[in-house]
């Protein structure tokens, strides 16, 4: 634990046990009205909803390097990533509680999460948040800025074209950009050795000249490292780096999800890792007392119960309102009048 | 269902689910080189229970889970049908063609055509389709109007668990690529409860059921509302209200959008003089544009009164009122019927 301030562990902490207390009392929120047959359209949250609890480490260990100008791009799961990057809590809630001081006014919902302050979005096609991510770090390379773009997928979604295309743009222009695997070992029912046949993501890096690299635990400390070089390569100049990081699906693919497919000894392995409270283990190793961790987690708690309370109060949009934000500019373009010229041709 | 078929009395009862898996199933016994691939179609069943209980009996081999690379396994289904096999691939929601749209616009819609006719593309392609459950604008659409656009694709639109055995048999067996688009809402799954229509007495037997033959789901002699999919059911729950206020309305089902049977509508539209068209797409360069005018075309001296009840064009928002806005319910169907007079 090299390079890494205490300080920096307890933030990352923070970022950790806030995103697991936010996702225990969205599942209880989401849960509600749907029981005891589930109906996904039923209840105040519909929808689909994919928790990412279990995934923790790798939202906080990369997004710790980050300022509020680098870009992330997230998947489905996005939770744990976008509390880690400090979108609003708050109007966060409030779009997945599809309300209309939500960070997209309700028009997106969970898996379409966008806060410009922070630079943050997300989208719910697979791979697919790839690409802008290198067109943040074409943008930065462009205007000469040394911010960074970094783009989050899950293991299932390597074998998309859109991440291949990108990985090779990105090497090809040296963009800053880190494309991080999030390796839960499982896309909704199918293993990765059903889809793949090599080993690890990372390796994938190696078709298109880029450093790839794997952390095989989701350690928060040993991401952050890894993160870190990476981070500082795309800010320095030097180009993309592709890392993996091993996470664990703790629920199902999404609310509802039965698992039938599922070992019980895999679903029961993936409870029994558990990051946090690894990260808790160094904190104290580093003299950070219980007492100060106990602090560090209620008031993440105290947090989210008042985002959420917050959220529940906010008025639900107008079903007008569903007719605006198609363009921002009106369909005239910037203009709904031209210019009277008399066009001359040739000879007639 | 109100039309009284000539057939023999049928009473076992399936979901629009077992009814697809049905089809298929046999298919699979009767020919060995039909297959299925998608993502999550083996030890899940489907995400919206399309294969439900085919890996049991078909095996992996059969049932193929394939990587989420549309481009690849639908491009590939593109080549086994070249080939001479029958494979079906899955798009587990249609909102996630545009991954793979250059195998579907560009090699399996032309390559017939382009060939002069020398190749042909015996494939299904399956996709889920529409909203209802506030999944926004990236997992709702319905896309009818795109698939439809482009010629060389045959599409088909279930609207119950009758039409969807006997439309995926006649899928199965055509010797071009059919687009099969299922609603998810009409599926009968247990964590997306269906409306009471779909459930429908299905003959145990295989029966086919020709492209271009639309269904009158209603008869009625004031107005005719032409529709398909989820939205059969709406405009029969419209059809059932309107009833009450003195109106008469005749409910046409497409079952399939290509070809599309403009027959059928123009009867009735002779009779009724009046014109609704129901979609669950987007209103413009779509399903309700592409009726209307084939009806002026045809028949324009009978048409006295036009009506498009579709989704604005507005993609799909997530939050549930401004949902509930933009995709037509009966209330709309109603309104735009009681709107002809
Ligand atoms: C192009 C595309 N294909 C399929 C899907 C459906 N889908 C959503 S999540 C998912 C599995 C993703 O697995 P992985 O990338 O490993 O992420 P995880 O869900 O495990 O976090 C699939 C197939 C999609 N959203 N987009």
């Amino acid at each position: 634990m090299a390079n890494i301030s205490t300080r920096q562990l307890k933030s990352m902490y923070d970022d950790m046990v806030t995103a697991r207390y936010y996702e225990e009392r969205l599942q209880e929120e989401y849960m509600e009205g749907k029981q005891p047959a589930f109906d996904i359209s039923a209840g105040p949250l519909p929808g689909e909803l994919h928790l990412a609890a279990g995934h923790e480490a790798s939202g906080a260990g990369v997004c710790e390097h980050l300022r509020d100008d680098d870009t992330v791009t997230a998947p489905h799961r996005p939770h744990h990533i976008a509390i880690a990057k400090g979108v609003d809590l708050k109007r966060m809630t409030a779009e997945i509680f599809g309300r209309e001081t939500g960070l997209s006014r309700g028009k997106g919902g969970h898996m379409h999460l966008f806060d410009t302050d922070v630079n943050f979005a997300c989208s719910g096609i697979i791979a697919e948040g790839c690409p802008p991510a290198a067109g943040a770090g074409l943008a930065a390379k462009k205007r000469n800025d040394d911010s960074v773009a970094v783009a989050y997928l899950g293991e299932g979604a390597i074998d998309q074209g859109a991440f291949l295309e990108s990985l090779n743009f990105a090497a090809v222009r040296d963009l800053p950009v880190v494309f991080v695997i999030e390796d839960n070992d499982w896309a909704i029912s199918m293993p990765k050795d059903r889809v793949t046949d090599v080993e690890n993501g990372s390796q994938r890096a190696s078709g298109f000249d880029m450093p790839g690299v794997r952390v095989n635990h989701d350690d928060a400390v040993a991401i952050h490292e890894a993160a870190g070089k990476a981070i500082g390569r795309a800010r320095d100049r030097n180009g993309p780096t592709l890392i993996e990081v091993q996470v664990h699906r703790r629920m199902g693919h999404f609310m509802g999800d039965p698992e039938t497919y599922r070992p019980e000894e895999d679903q029961e392995a993936a409870t029994q890792r558990d990051s946090i409270e690894r990260l808790a283990e160094d904190l104290r190793a580093r003299g950070v007392d219980s007492a100060t961790l106990d602090d560090i987690e209620s008031e993440a708690h105290d947090r989210v119960d008042e985002a959420i309370e917050w959220a529940k109060d906010q008025p639900q949009p107008d079903p007008a309102q569903a007719h605006e934000d198609v363009f921002v500019n009106p369909p005239s373009g910037v203009t709904d009048s031209e210019p009277q010229y008399e066009l001359k041709r040739g000879d007639d | 269902m109100s039309q009284e078929r000539q057939r023999p009395a049928v009473e076992r009862e399936l979901t629009m689910s077992r009814a697809v898996v049905e089809a298929i199933a046999e298919e699979m016994r009767d020919n060995e080189e039909v297959f299925y691939m998608g993502e999550d179609v083996a030890d899940y069943g489907g995400i919206f229970d399309s294969t439900e209980g085919l890996l049991d009996e078909f095996g992996h081999d059969r049932v193929m889970d394939v990587p989420i690379s549309e481009t690849a396994y639908l491009g590939a289904a593109v080549g086994a049908a070249q080939e001479g096999m029958r494979p079906i691939a899955e798009l587990m929601f249609v909102d996630f063609f545009g991954v793979a749209m250059d195998q579907i616009y560009n090699q399996m819609a032309k390559n017939t055509y382009m060939s002069g006719g020398a190749v042909n593309v015996p494939m299904v392609l399956t996709a889920a389709v529409g909203g209802t459950y506030n999944d926004a604008a990236q997992h709702s659409q319905t896309l009818y109007g795109t698939f439809a656009h482009m010629p060389g694709m045959k599409v088909v639109v279930p609207s119950t668990a009758y039409e969807a055995k006997g439309l995926m048999h006649n899928a199965i067996r055509d010797d071009d690529p059919v687009v099969y688009m299922f609603h998810k809402r009409l599926m009968g799954i247990g964590w997306m409860p269906a409306p009471q229509g779909p459930k429908t007495p299905v003959p145990e037997e295989d029966y086919t059921i020709p492209f271009g033959s639309a269904d009158i789901k209603r008869e009625g002699s004031d107005v005719t509302v032409v529709t398909l999919g989820l939205h059969v059911h709406r405009a029969l729950d419209a059809a059932a209200e309107l009833e009450d206020d003195g109106h008469d309305v005749e409910v046409i089902d497409l079952r399939s959008l290509v070809p599309l049977d403009t027959e059928t509508i123009i009867e009735s539209v002779e009779k009724t003089g009046s014109l609704v068209v129901v979609d669950e797409d987007y209103r413009s360069y779509g399903v309700t544009g592409e009726i209307v005018a084939s009806v002026a075309e045809e028949s324009l001296a009978d048409l006295d009164a036009v009506e498009r009840v579709a989704v604005p064009d507005v993609p799909i928002p997530y939050s549930r009122p401004m949902e509930n806005e933009v995709i037509p319910d009966s209330k709309d169907i109603e309104d735009a019927v009681k709107a002809l007079e």
